[in-house]
């Protein structure tokens, strides 16, 4: 550590001397650790976190983008005018960008991107963000048209998604494994299996970083991830695997402990369709069964915050429901006999986080408590998302969903916990299309109830982001908004 | 008769655990299937002797139930290896040099190939983890060993006197085997089910760890011990604890096995 803040009081003193008009910039590096290694490095073609997690806005960047609080503002585009009926977006682009190959930004790479990430062939996880888009027209290499098939009130916020990064055709053959995109830092290495190395570019367009280079570190053993932030090997861990750890980091002077929200709604997922499980009273049974308190304490050591509906409890329009579910196993027998619940075991299908296979031995515990038998198999992930999330083959399973705004998932009727909601279908069809902030409030709210009022799934809790850091380290991202470790203004203290 | 010391010394320790399993059966001092979360991670006291892991249960409890988990499996793997690999190796033995011997000791080589982690992984593939294909699986590593050391035991006694008059006189192989062979490799056959015996509770206890073996909510030892490891820190009985208690058993039935092959092995009995 010692070491570290000498060599950072000389480079600053050096920088300051070497660039009178550069400022701010210091030179360090930092080491951040991720349990989870990208299969690849092209955020616009998998769904996996951690793709996100090591090149959203350090390497790729979108027309806007998140900001740490979850806000959107601007980024590859610097301003945008709304048409009256909300349909056709014009973004202003920032000129004098180039991708890190020195090619350059415009316009048509805009298109491009675009019109990738939603053509038939894509393997964009997140289509849907560009379902709207009708057709997109390239006005002059510094504007372009976005005209869509109806107003969108989420539309700046789709774009600031992970998966609608302005990519460029010259270099999109080999995104996965050598990404070029236009962030304040480059790629330099990927070393499989242990790290990805990124730094600074020196020709970003917008203000530069602190940082010279940045390495991600793939530790996946929680115990491992423990012993090398303790050891001084990794700078900071923005998602510590092993919540019961963090009061140790936390009585160390060294460490700081970064507790933040994340957009991860953890529920028990119910299987709609099978069996008992149909019937609305079974739902509500094992929802009053459920004490939420004690999963939190027991599964994730108190971090976490109950949650009575699919949204997240930090968005201003978060209705708390929690009290439409109740911790009340009398009421919980007494819905079981209505029912006529014969006692047969629910499988209750666990994958490995921590979470969900600590989560599922209590919630079995609190089943047992009012009579429900339940049998507990933990799955990999890869057994997971086949039985469970593609084959439908479970009764209950406990997973967190962790994008941001994602109630539209209970109006996809074949989603794998097969709630199928007409009303519902329709109702999230309007707050699609409507702009009005007090509207969408309202509509948000009698969207966040109906799924409560259904039971359709066990509302547990949103998970906490649990991060430990060198205590020098100023500027992560105490919440995550969105799935990134966004580093553009991460700084060591003096 | 004099008792060697190992022999002495690993029967208490089997013993031991045995009727810890045995009495949990009747007594825990808690249940280990309730959860109590405001009791978690409490040190030894009184009123938890052992303390209490990260859900609040009684780890003395879960241990005295774990016992009954890894004998329990170890004993009908064991069960599934003699059943099948005994008589096998008896047919193997009484038509040696068949096509029928061949075919029985290629197919046991083959089984034996497969280490029982990857039969787990197997069975687990297409049936989805429980202790029962725990069971399984370590039964089905165990069939090609009792084979094997039944078929050469019983090959040296074929050649035997005793032997060729019955054979002489026209007593039927299949009778020969179970009235004759049998009960003269009866010993070599404890002494190789006890070791057999301690692998099932290592084998038990290794499923159980990386999620192959016993499902919660019943204890046992390799569970505790994964679950423990994250919070090693935190609390570092939690994962000794369980560690401990598998040295030990295994340690005591090695050394009953050991200790009952010196006692049986009647050149070593009279040297003493």
């Amino acid at each position: 550590m010692n070491i570290k803040s000498n060599l950072a009081s000389l480079t600053i003193g050096l920088a300051a001397i070497g660039s009178a008009g550069m400022g701010l910039a210091s030179s360090m590096s930092i080491t951040v650790g991720m349990q989870l290694e990208p299969p690849n490095l092209d955020p616009t073609g998998g769904a996996a976190a951690a793709i996100d997690e090591v090149v959203y806005a350090n390497i790729f960047e979108g027309l806007t983008r998140f900001t740490a609080d979850g806000s959107i503002r601007s980024a590859l585009a610097h301003s945008w005018d709304i048409s009256d009926d909300g349909t056709v977006y014009t973004f202003h682009l920032q000129s004098s960008v180039s991708f890190h190959d020195g090619t350059a930004f415009d316009a048509d790479d805009v298109k491009f991107s675009l019109d990738r990430a939603r053509g038939e062939d894509s393997t964009n996880a997140q289509k849907a963000l560009f379902q709207g888009i009708a057709d997109i027209e390239v006005v002059d290499p510094h504007t372009v048209k976005i005209m869509l098939s109806g107003p969108d009130g989420n539309f700046l916020t789709k774009m600031a998604w992970g998966d609608a990064v302005i990519v460029a055709p010259e270099s999109i053959d080999s995104i996965k494994t050598n990404p070029v995109g236009t962030g304040p830092f480059v790629f330099s290495e990927w070393v499989q299996g242990d790290r990805v190395e990124i730094e600074r570019n020196p020709n970003y367009w917008g203000d530069p970083v602190h940082l010279d280079s940045a390495t991600f570190k793939f530790i996946s053993d929680p115990t491992a991830a423990f012993s090398a932030v303790m050891a001084g090997d990794v700078d900071a861990f923005p998602n510590f695997p092993s919540t019961e750890t963090l009061s140790q980091f936390e009585a160390d002077p060294r460490f700081a402990v970064i507790v933040g929200s994340t957009e991860g709604e953890t529920i028990l997922s119910t299987n709609n369709k099978s069996g008992i499980l149909s019937d609305v009273r079974m739902r509500k049974a094992i929802a009053h069964a459920i004490n939420r308190q004690d999963i939190i304490d027991g599964a994730m050591f108190g971090y976490g915050t109950p949650i009575g509906t699919h949204f997240a409890p930090h968005n201003p329009d978060y209705l708390d429901l929690t009290g439409k579910s109740e911790h009340d196993p009398d009421l919980s027998r007494q819905l079981l006999e209505e029912v006529g619940y014969d006692g047969s075991a629910l499988r209750l299908m666990l994958p490995p986080p921590a979470y969900a296979r600590r989560g599922g031995e209590i919630i079995a515990d609190q089943l047992r408590s009012v009579g429900v038998a339940s049998e507990i198999s933990n799955l990999e992930w890869s057994q997971w998302l086949e039985q469970v999330f593609r084959n439908k083959d479970y009764d209950l399973t406990i997973v967190s969903h962790t994008e941001p705004n994602d109630i539209n998932i209970y109006a996809r009727p074949e989603y794998y916990f097969q709630y199928d909601n007409p009303e519902f279908q329709a109702l999230m069809g309007t707050y699609g299309v409507t702009t009005d902030a007090g509207d969408r409030r309202a509509l948000a709210h009698e969207l966040q109830t109906m799924i409560a009022e259904d039971y359709v799934n066990g509302f547990l809790f949103q998970l906490a982001k649990t991060g430990v850091a060198n205590a020098k380290i100023r500027n992560l991202w105490p919440n995550s908004p969105t799935q990134a470790n966004d580093l553009t203004e991460v700084s060591w203290a003096d | 008769m004099k008792l060697s010391p190992s022999l002495v010394v690993g029967a208490a320790l089997s013993a031991f655990y045995l009727i810890a399993a045995l009495v949990s059966f009747a007594w825990t001092p808690y249940p280990v299937e309730e959860l109590n979360i405001a009791d978690k991670l409490r040190p030894p006291s009184a009123t938890y002797w052992l303390g209490t892991d990260h859900f609040g249960r009684d780890v003395f409890s879960m241990l005295m139930v774990g016992a009954r988990t890894s004998i329990g499996v170890a004993v009908m793997a064991v069960g599934i290896g003699m059943g099948i690999g005994v008589p096998l190796g008896l047919a193997a033995a009484a038509n040696r040099n068949s096509l029928f011997d061949e075919f029985i000791m290629r197919g046991n080589d083959l089984v034996f190939a497969f280490p029982s982690l990857v039969i787990a992984i197997l069975i687990t593939a297409v049936f989805g983890p429980s202790a029962i294909n725990a069971i399984l699986a370590i039964g089905i590593f165990n069939i090609p060993v009792f084979a094997r050391v039944t078929r050469g035991a019983a090959l040296s006694l074929w050649t035997l006197d005793y032997i060729f008059s019955a054979r002489v006189a026209g007593k039927r192989a299949f009778l020969i085997s179970v009235e004759h062979i049998l009960p003269n490799i009866a010993n070599l056959l404890v002494v190789q089910g006890t070791i057999q015996f301690s692998l099932g509770i290592l084998m038990e206890a290794g499923l159980s760890y990386v999620g192959l073996g016993t499902q919660p909510p019943t204890p046992s030892w390799g569970r505790m011990l994964a679950e423990a490891q994250t919070m090693i820190y935190l609390a570092p009985r939690l994962a000794l604890l369980p560690g401990l208690a598998i040295l030990t058993m295994v340690l005591g039935l090695n050394l009953l096995g050991d200790g009952l092959r010196d006692h049986f092995d009647p050149q070593i009995r009279r040297a003493r």
